[in-house]
């Protein structure tokens, strides 16, 4: 066996006196692809980070030997000074979120050149030209304009190849990739993963990629290291891992896939659908530029000609990418913004009326998708559960309201017994997932017959998204609930959904039974888009 | 997880009291405010009790004639008057005089020395150049200046508050025609209204809270509609929408509590540059009427009397002990609330 390019021992890192990575060892060879995975909070980010000493205000100690081509260096112990030449150089970086990590002021090309001239010290002109090859090495096209273009002219796409371009630029011996396609949408997730891949036979670097989706790590990675609160609980290689984990919690990733659990009876055909809609239109106004902008407002339309019904205890499933226009179906359905065509929820319609919009308020509820955002942080979880109630039953007593948050609270899995002085408490005091149970038992509260849930779980984490997948299938047996599911996930589709609709910047491109459209696509995006998550 | 359920507001206020500096000056400056709610009591040529053969009076509560002390005349009685003073303290009649036996406007007509009096034993800190004792100014007009800070600042924030508002949560051609409104009004010269209204109306506290108060709401509303407006798309209000919950009650119960950080961070600077409006207007001459204690009036006292050091360097220790209790408490209100220190 080779000397490893990469050899981590006991690395502990703390922040102010708290350890949270506990000792980790961690080795890499030349040319290979290791993938570092863990749910949030395992401390996989800063590991990786503080290999390069990236990580402010923490006490790092343990030894990462790394081999440079100038031999031997310890990264945890050498002078600040010589570190900086390694960063970039021989270990590269890359980011989760392009639009961040990438200088708005800036475009591309300089940046690029930036990198070339610390580095390599090359004369402009050739800067200028090995910029432009770098990035044509990543796939993009135009490379020429594209070197010009600042980070906000181009998609998320670009972004990140424009990134992988930055950290090629000396084609580093390491790349550290923390969550690269997270941010992106999933068709074009599979394009840079292949890239990385390219790249990495072609330049025979190795990758060391933190991430926590393991369709990824199947497609691409060697070797796979499993992070549970700061310990590494098991290593091995991909194949051995996936087919016989050891640890109990990898077996829990691995099996935190959602499944289906819902009833597959069609739809009773005589009794009227919750939702119905026809040729439904929803736009938002945008300014228009110049003298004409004084007199008139342009539009910019998010969803057009969408016709689609929801049958009771059913599951109407939107997938579409990011732009698509699925969040502003969402709104629409909920009469928080306002659309043309026909709308109608347990056959009535959204209007200018007050009273008749509460009326439709009771047959329709919300779970939105981040649940840091989607409670009040200053109201008890016993008001922010009752208010609905409270709204649509102003005369009802407050020990009966009591009683029924509590009981709300407890069809979602949310007992006294587990967090004593649950009513009294305040939403920083649960996790995501908790949250996401408290926001469902609130729209529970109002017993609507429809539910929107908009990405209910893709702020979340894998484990805690099938658990939460769970409990809305349970609810919908019990209750005999509609939903309106929105994501951009093709597993949580195949979990939940009875009926699926395509949706592609504001176009329904294919609608149809789940086993239709997953199995037998007819339109090309919708293959592309399955087959990324196969 | 000893302690359970605290309210976003309660975590603050354990982080605010964490900060020493600020929470001492927070203790000292409302032991100031209290002890100056007493001024009456504490400093005042009145007695607080008297027994003059065999009755008690309350001369610090009722007029008495100085007949009533065998004086000779019908008119109320001057009780630091010697002759008088006499009478009330021979035994067997007593009196409980003041700590500090003057009131604001009494003017010591006794001082052994021509005014402005330095310090002595009968005025602690000297008199001032009408020979009013100035330890008895300073505390009514620290009284006056805290109160009228008080009131302006509160006056502003329910404007501001409400304005801010509806601007955050209506958005859209409301906020625009109410900024175009602000814009206009803020480019108003305050301080030319000012003078021409002190020279149409008589000089009042009153109309000088209601002409500050006209201008002083506009910083507020600005960060009050930031906040609305940032927090009227978030995903709770979005829920509180479709529960059906009206806009009075999602302003009210959902974004006002999450708004009022910046309010309340604000509030002791605010307090600080309202005093110091009152004392910079009252040095011009264009604050509270003649014969009012204030701190302004004193410095420009001290200005016309340099050579009376007591009057200048003590008014100007009470503004910058003030002024500078507020910055801290101020500083310390900051810190508690900011959201990324929010965590612990």
């Amino acid at each position: 066996m080779t000397t490893p390019l990469l050899t981590v021992k006991d690395l502990r890192i703390s922040f102010a006196g708290k350890e949270v990575v506990h000792g980790i060892d961690l080795t890499i060879a030349p040319g290979e692809k290791l993938a570092l995975v863990g749910e949030s909070g395992s401390g996989k980010t800063i590991t990786a980070l503080s290999l390069l000493r990236l990580v402010q205000n923490a006490e790092v100690s343990g030894s990462a030997v790394f081999q440079s081509p100038k031999g031997e260096v310890e990264l945890l112990g050498m002078p600040e000074r010589l570190l900086r030449g390694i960063r970039g150089q021989d270990i590269a970086m890359i980011f989760q979120e392009p639009m961040t990590a990438l200088n708005p002021l800036f475009t591309i090309g300089n940046q690029i050149e930036e990198i070339l001239a610390l580095k390599q010290g090359l004369a402009p002109s050739l800067r200028r030209q090995a910029a432009v090859k770098l990035l044509a090495d990543t796939g993009i096209t135009e490379p020429e304009r594209r070197a010009k273009s600042f980070p906000h002219q181009l998609s998320g796409g670009q972004r990140q190849r424009a990134m992988i371009a930055m950290a090629l630029a000396c084609q580093p011996k390491l790349l550290l990739a923390d969550e690269p396609t997270t941010a992106l949408d999933v068709t074009v997730r599979t394009q840079i993963l292949d890239l990385l891949g390219d790249l990495q036979r072609k330049n025979g670097m190795a990758v060391l990629m933190i991430t926590h989706d393991l369709n990824l790590v199947r497609r691409f990675a060697d070797r796979i290291a499993v992070m549970e609160n700061g310990v590494m609980v098991e290593q091995g290689t991909v194949k051995d891992v996936f087919a016989s984990p050891q640890h109990a919690y990898t077996r829990k990733l691995m099996d935190s896939k959602p499944t289906r659990d819902v009833q597959e009876v069609p739809a009773d055909a005589a009794l009227a659908p919750i939702l119905q809609a026809s040729r439904l239109r929803v736009s938002y106004p945008v300014s228009v530029a110049g003298f004409k902008g004084w007199f008139k407002t342009g539009e910019f339309v998010a969803v057009q000609g969408a016709t689609f019904d929801i049958a009771a205890g059913q599951t109407l499933g939107v997938i579409g990418e990011s732009g698509s226009g699925k969040s502003s179906l969402a709104l629409a359905a909920l009469g928080l913004h306002p659309s043309k065509g026909d709308l109608s929820i347990s056959s009535m319609t959204w209007s200018n009326h007050a009273a008749n919009n509460k009326a439709i308020r009771k047959a329709v509820q919300v779970v939105f998708q981040d649940p840091f955002s989607s409670l009040s942080p200053r109201m008890t979880i016993e008001s922010i559960v009752g208010e609905g109630l409270a709204v649509h039953q102003p005369h009802i007593k407050a020990m009966a309201l009591q009683q029924r948050v509590l009981q709300a609270l407890l069809e979602v899995g949310m007992t006294q017994d587990q967090f004593p002085g649950l009513l009294q408490r305040y939403p920083h005091e649960f996790s995501g997932g908790q949250r996401q149970r408290i926001a469902i038992a609130r729209a529970l509260m109002v017993e609507p017959q429809l539910l929107v849930l908009d990405e209910p779980t893709s702020a979340l984490d894998v484990t805690i998204q099938k658990q939460i997948l769970q409990l809305l299938q349970r609810l919908q047996r019990e209750r005999g609930l509609s939903y309106l599911l929105i994501t951009h996930d093709v597993d949580v589709i195949r979990a939940m959904a009875h009926q699926v609709m395509v949706l592609k910047d504001g176009v329904v491109l294919e609608a149809g039974p789940l086993a239709q459209i997953m199995d037998a696509p007819e339109h090309p995006y919708t293959r592309t888009l399955v087959a990324a998550q196969a | 997880m000893t302690i359970l359920s605290l309210s976003p507001s309660k975590r603050a206020w354990l982080r605010f009291k964490k900060n020493k500096l600020g929470f001492w000056s927070l203790v000292i400056f409302s032991t100031l405010v209290v002890l100056s709610l007493l001024a009456d009591v504490l400093s005042n040529d009145k007695p607080l009790v008297v027994s003059y053969q065999g009755h008690l009076y309350f001369p610090i509560a009722k007029d008495y004639s100085e007949k009533t002390f065998d004086g000779d005349f019908a008119t109320p009685a001057d009780y630091l008057d010697p002759f008088i003073k006499d009478k009330l303290t021979t035994s067997p009649n007593w009196a409980v005089y003041p700590p500090n036996p003057y009131g604001p406007k009494t003017i010591n007509y006794f001082a052994k020395s021509p005014n402005p009096s330095a310090p002595s034993r009968d005025n602690l800190l000297g008199t001032d150049d009408r020979g009013r004792d100035l330890l008895a100014q300073l505390v009514y007009g620290f009284r006056l200046s805290v109160l009228f800070g008080l009131a302006l600042t509160l006056i502003g924030v329910v404007i501001g508050v409400i304005t801010g508002a509806i601007q955050g949560y209506a958005g859209g051609k409301t906020d625009l025609v109410a900024q175009r409104f602000i814009e206009i009004w803020g480019s108003m010269p305050e301080l030319y209204l000012l003078i021409i209204f002190s020279a149409v109306f008589a000089p009042s506290v009153a109309l000088l809270l209601f002409l500050l108060s006209l201008f002083g709401w506009m910083g507020l509303s600005d960060y009050v509609r930031a906040e609305f407006l940032r927090n009227r798309q978030l995903d709770y209000v979005r829920a509180a929408r479709a529960l059906g919950v009206s806009n009075l009650q999602i302003m009210w119960r959902h974004i006002l509590p999450n708004s009022m950080t910046p309010v309340v961070t604000f509030l002791p600077f605010r307090m600080s540059a309202a005093i110091l409006a009152l004392t910079s207007l009252d040095f011009l001459g264009l604050g509270v009427p003649p014969g009012t204690p204030s701190l302004g009036e004193l410095l420009s006292q001290g200005k016309a009397n340099i050579d009376a050091w007591w009057i200048s360097l003590s008014t100007f220790a009470v503004l910058v002990i003030t002024l500078l209790l507020l910055t801290f408490m101020g500083d310390a209100l900051r810190d508690a609330l900011d959201p990324r220190k929010a965590e612990t």
